[in-house]
């Protein structure tokens, strides 16, 4: 059973208030460098790099995208596939402000990885989290988002799921019940 | 399922095209995770491999060694030259007591063919095949397809060459095996007597003309000379296999077109090939060694995969 949590106009609406904290927090963002955690976080960072142009005219924005993958913690303890993902990360990240992008905030072990994962390209000043979506009460980790598009409370079992227009046919985030 | 066929590599026959697929999808990662500044993942962290060298070796030794390292893997190093093999300790034996210090993989080079499997069959460890005597040599084959298929893009009716000392090569056999399964038409180059029989059951041509041959393929893989596997002269002296099979630059002007060059080493400079082919734009020598280790990193991990760890909470004294 799947039920809607937020359309098309409503993740609009927050993607562009994610644009404007990063903005009053950095300014002119040449400090700043957003690494999109793959797969799902890199459809946010492409949103997310595209309205800082279109919207508030900031051209450049140091940019990667991180694959976690040999970074999990649940490497042999899964019968999930292993399945790799790119990792496009050319920039530079030494005494930069990094954000962290990722769509859903769940348990924090991918993000856990991805803090260890990160520190193979260099010592960044200091490293942030954003997400579409908080998960609240299912941390597994002292771990939590600094930039949140919206906190929701679902069952343990249940998955929120973020589609995207340019991946999946339509921006939305929807709750798929446990059966 | 993006897992391997296999529990163990003993050889590239045992592998499905599948199989194939998947360690070069996952070798390319780790190709990118090896020119990172730091070059290490810890997957492999709780992962114990004793790297068992009956049989001496350079590069595949360090390849693997580099291999497990850049996966965090605990290492132990075994060679039989200072070992209690000397004092007359069977290998089954040496292997059960490497394994009895909670051993998780075993990556074996022996001089015999048909000790990967052996072991396979005797003991509770995964086996990596590093070489079995003339038998096969897996991750070489795969090394050499993958560093093609970045040439080529596609190894479907590609037309390649292998050349030298067949009788006495094991990576001859996994390169065979390897690129039949992704598409490629073979021919075999060499002397007679260096030509292993029935070779052609596998489906490939043969060749005793070296011009011929390299007219014909896109791609040649140059294989040494293995005298030290001779126990009788296979030709009349070097110097005169040197003049009908090693390639020359004269050779390659010759064929008047594109030709890439492999070669899974060590090169006898001047004798399979001239030091002019093997420093030109033309060789993936060096190309080979770095995908070696991105190969045999992908074989690893997915190997490890299968190795899952209990969560049955163990007795505490």
């Amino acid at each position: 059973m799947e039920r809607i949590l937020l359309d098309q106009q409503k993740i609009q609406i927050i993607l562009h208030r994610l644009c404007c904290q990063l903005i009053e927090r950095y300014g002119g963002l040449e400090r700043i460098v957003l690494i999109g955690l793959q797969p799902r976080g890199t459809f946010l960072l492409d949103r997310i790099i595209k309205l800082l142009k279109s919207k508030h005219h900031i051209d450049q924005v140091h940019n990667g995208k991180l694959d976690v993958t040999f970074f999990r913690d649940d490497f042999r303890r899964t019968e999930k596939p292993i399945k790799a993902n790119q990792n496009l990360m050319s920039v530079v990240i030494e005494n930069r402000h990094v954000i962290l992008i990722d769509d859903v905030f769940f348990t924090g072990r991918s993000v856990r990885a991805a803090l260890t994962a990160i520190e193979s390209y260099g010592r960044p000043s200091t490293i942030e989290l954003m997400v579409l979506v908080h998960r609240r009460f299912s941390r597994h980790l002292p771990i939590k988002p600094d930039y949140i598009g919206v906190q929701m409370d679902a069952l343990v079992g249940d998955k929120v799921k973020v589609s995207w227009l340019e991946n999946d046919g339509k921006d939305e985030v929807y709750l798929q019940k446990r059966t | 399922m993006k897992t391997l066929s296999v529990s163990n590599l003993i050889g590239i026959k045992y592998l499905q095209k599948n199989d194939i697929s998947l360690i070069f999808e996952l070798a390319t990662h780790f190709k990118e995770v090896i020119n990172r500044p730091i070059k290490k993942v810890p997957s492999l962290r709780d992962v114990t491999i004793a790297n068992l060298f009956f049989e001496n070796s350079t590069r595949t030794k360090l390849s693997f060694e580099i291999a497990e390292k850049r996966l965090s893997a605990d290492i132990i190093n075994f060679s039989s030259s200072n070992s209690s093999l000397k004092k007359g300790e069977s290998l089954l034996d040496t292997v059960q007591n490497i394994l009895a210090m909670k051993v998780d993989m075993i990556v074996v080079r022996h001089p015999n063919p048909g000790v990967a499997f052996f072991l396979s069959k005797k003991i509770k460890a995964i086996i990596i095949n590093a070489g079995d005597g003339t038998h096969e040599h897996p991750t070489q084959g795969l090394l050499d397809c993958y560093s093609l298929l970045q040439k080529f893009g596609t190894l479907k009716e590609k037309r390649i060459a292998i050349v030298g000392d067949i009788a006495h090569s094991r990576v001859a056999l996994s390169n065979i095996y390897a690129l039949k399964k992704l598409g490629a038409e073979i021919c075999l180059c060499s002397p007679v007597s260096l030509m292993p029989k029935n070779i052609q059951k596998l489906g490939v041509l043969q060749s005793t003309d070296l011009l011929e041959t390299l007219k014909w393929s896109d791609a040649v893989n140059m294989l040494r000379v293995q005298r030290e596997r001779m126990h009788q002269s296979s030709f009349p002296c070097l110097r005169d296999y040197a003049l009908q099979y090693g390639l020359t630059k004269s050779l390659i002007e010759k064929i008047d077109k594109p030709m890439v060059i492999l070669h899974p080493g060590p090169i006898n400079r001047g004798i399979e090939i001239t030091s002019e082919v093997a420093d030109s734009n033309q060789a993936m020598i060096l190309d080979q060694v770095e995908n070696g280790v991105a190969i045999r990193m992908a074989v690893i991990y997915l190997l490890a995969s299968k190795l899952k760890i209990s969560t049955n909470e163990s007795p505490t004294a």
